[in-house]
């Protein structure tokens, strides 16, 4: 008999040491998040994935299953304390839809249609951030950036190259490269790299991509992204 | 019979691009239907330059110059409820890319070195808006009921936001109708 927790009146088993978000996922239950990914370690984060454990708050990306525990997530409070999340990280970069190539397969912006946000309501910041278009066919667009590290973590830990990660400190914390010249054409990135293609928003993409499927056309323009296959952790953006 | 009092509606579009308002034509045959509902104060559509008091205000843009808060202040006091519509109203959208430009840096390169300018003038004629440094969505100068994203928001959002807020329901957006770009 295999071990279980319950997840807002629903029964999920679980394997011992998974994560809720991991043993919430394989029954095919959604729960918001953006640094989560399923190939990779759980950083915890994005906050979005935050649930109440036993009246206790915390993420789902981090805590582990355990028997017999008691977990809501679609609550309209916590739904709303997600809402204000991704509100703040709209205001703290410059994302303008409009004007990205990855619209339609972010997922920044498809957790903002789950949540039903229709204004980022904050004052914007308007940032001055560095664009990188050094190197040959990945740009990066530190404005759409969301400092959830996926880049970071899927460089370390899947390339072995270590060519990202994250210098400053609060507003001015933003995503750096591993070379003396701060340019990505000096590091080591190559297009095929798991780190140039794990971004969830539109921070780093492949150049002369971004059209390939038109707009309108795209998963989250017709998928919520609570029903995208694998709860949301496939790869949209692979165009 | 009398007929049923039609719903007064402005519309203006500030630093925008008139594509909300194209997309406000875009619902084609829709409009014949509306025109029974509704009767355009000031807007774009009837060339009436002041509005008087109206049951919705429409959006468009964000306020980039000293012009676009006179008109969003006559609309915010003249209009019951007012919609802030498309991506720019909502959050400045493309013309705030300039918010990290220096001001007189970014004339200068619109008028003066900009590709194929020869001998070009900053315009300054009195009778040109006073331009701010930065853009700001309108939710930052006025009190905001309704947004309605996109760029623009569909035909579709504008036809049902509009006639859920003439039959007095709180609008509500289809998945696929929600977007912002």
């Amino acid at each position: 008999m295999a071990k279980t927790f319950i997840l807002d009146g629903k029964t999920i088993p679980f394997e011992e040491g998974e994560t809720i978000m991991e043993a919430a996922a394989a029954a095919g239950v959604y729960i918001p998040h953006l640094c989560h990914h399923p190939e990779f370690k759980p950083h915890g984060s994005c906050k979005l994935c935050t649930v109440s454990i036993g009246g206790r708050l915390g993420a789902a990306c981090t805590n582990k299953a355990a028997e017999g525990m008691k977990v809501e997530s679609e609550t309209e409070a916590l739904n709303g304390d997600r809402r204000a999340l991704v509100q703040m990280l709209f205001v703290e970069g410059n994302h303008v839809c409009p004007s990205c190539e990855k619209s339609g397969n972010c997922q920044l912006q498809a957790a903002a249609y789950h949540l039903g946000m229709l204004t980022p309501h904050f004052t914007h910041f308007y940032p001055a951030r560095d664009v990188d278009a050094s190197h040959p066919d990945v740009l990066l667009e530190r404005n759409r950036c969301i400092l959830c590290e996926l880049c970071v973590r899927a460089s370390r830990d899947v390339d072995g190259k270590h060519v990202f990660g994250i210098g400053g400190r609060g507003i001015r914390a933003r995503l750096i490269v591993n070379a003396a010249s701060g340019r990505l054409a000096d590091t080591s990135l190559s297009v095929t790299d798991r780190a140039a293609e794990v971004c969830p928003t539109g921070a780093i993409v492949r150049k002369r991509h971004g059209f390939t499927i038109p707009i309108g056309k795209r998963l989250y323009d017709h998928h919520d992204i609570a029903e995208a296959p694998v709860a949301g952790m496939e790869r949209p953006g692979r165009d | 019979m009398t007929e049923p009092k039609k719903l007064k509606v402005a519309t203006c579009s500030l630093a925008g691009c008139f594509g909300c308002h194209m997309s406000l034509l875009d619902i084609d045959e829709k409009l014949f239907e509306l025109v029974k509902v509704v009767e355009f104060d000031r807007s774009p559509i009837t060339d009436i330059k002041h509005c008087g008091p109206c049951d919705i205000g429409i959006v468009e843009g964000g306020v980039c110059n000293a012009e676009n808060v006179h008109v969003l202040k006559e609309f915010r006091k003249n209009c019951r409820v007012l919609v802030a519509t498309g991506a720019c109203a909502i959050t400045g959208g493309i013309p705030a890319w300039r918010n990290n430009v220096d001001l007189w840096d970014c004339f200068q390169e619109v008028y003066h070195y900009g590709i194929g300018l020869e001998n070009g003038q900053i315009p300054n004629d009195p009778e040109l808006p006073l331009p701010f440094d930065k853009v700001h969505p309108i939710g930052e100068v006025v009190r905001v009921d309704h947004f309605l994203p996109g760029c623009p928001p569909p035909a579709d959002a504008i036809w049902k936001f509009l006639t859920d807020l003439a039959a007095g329901r709180e609008p509500k957006l289809e998945y696929e109708m929600l977007h912002y770009d």
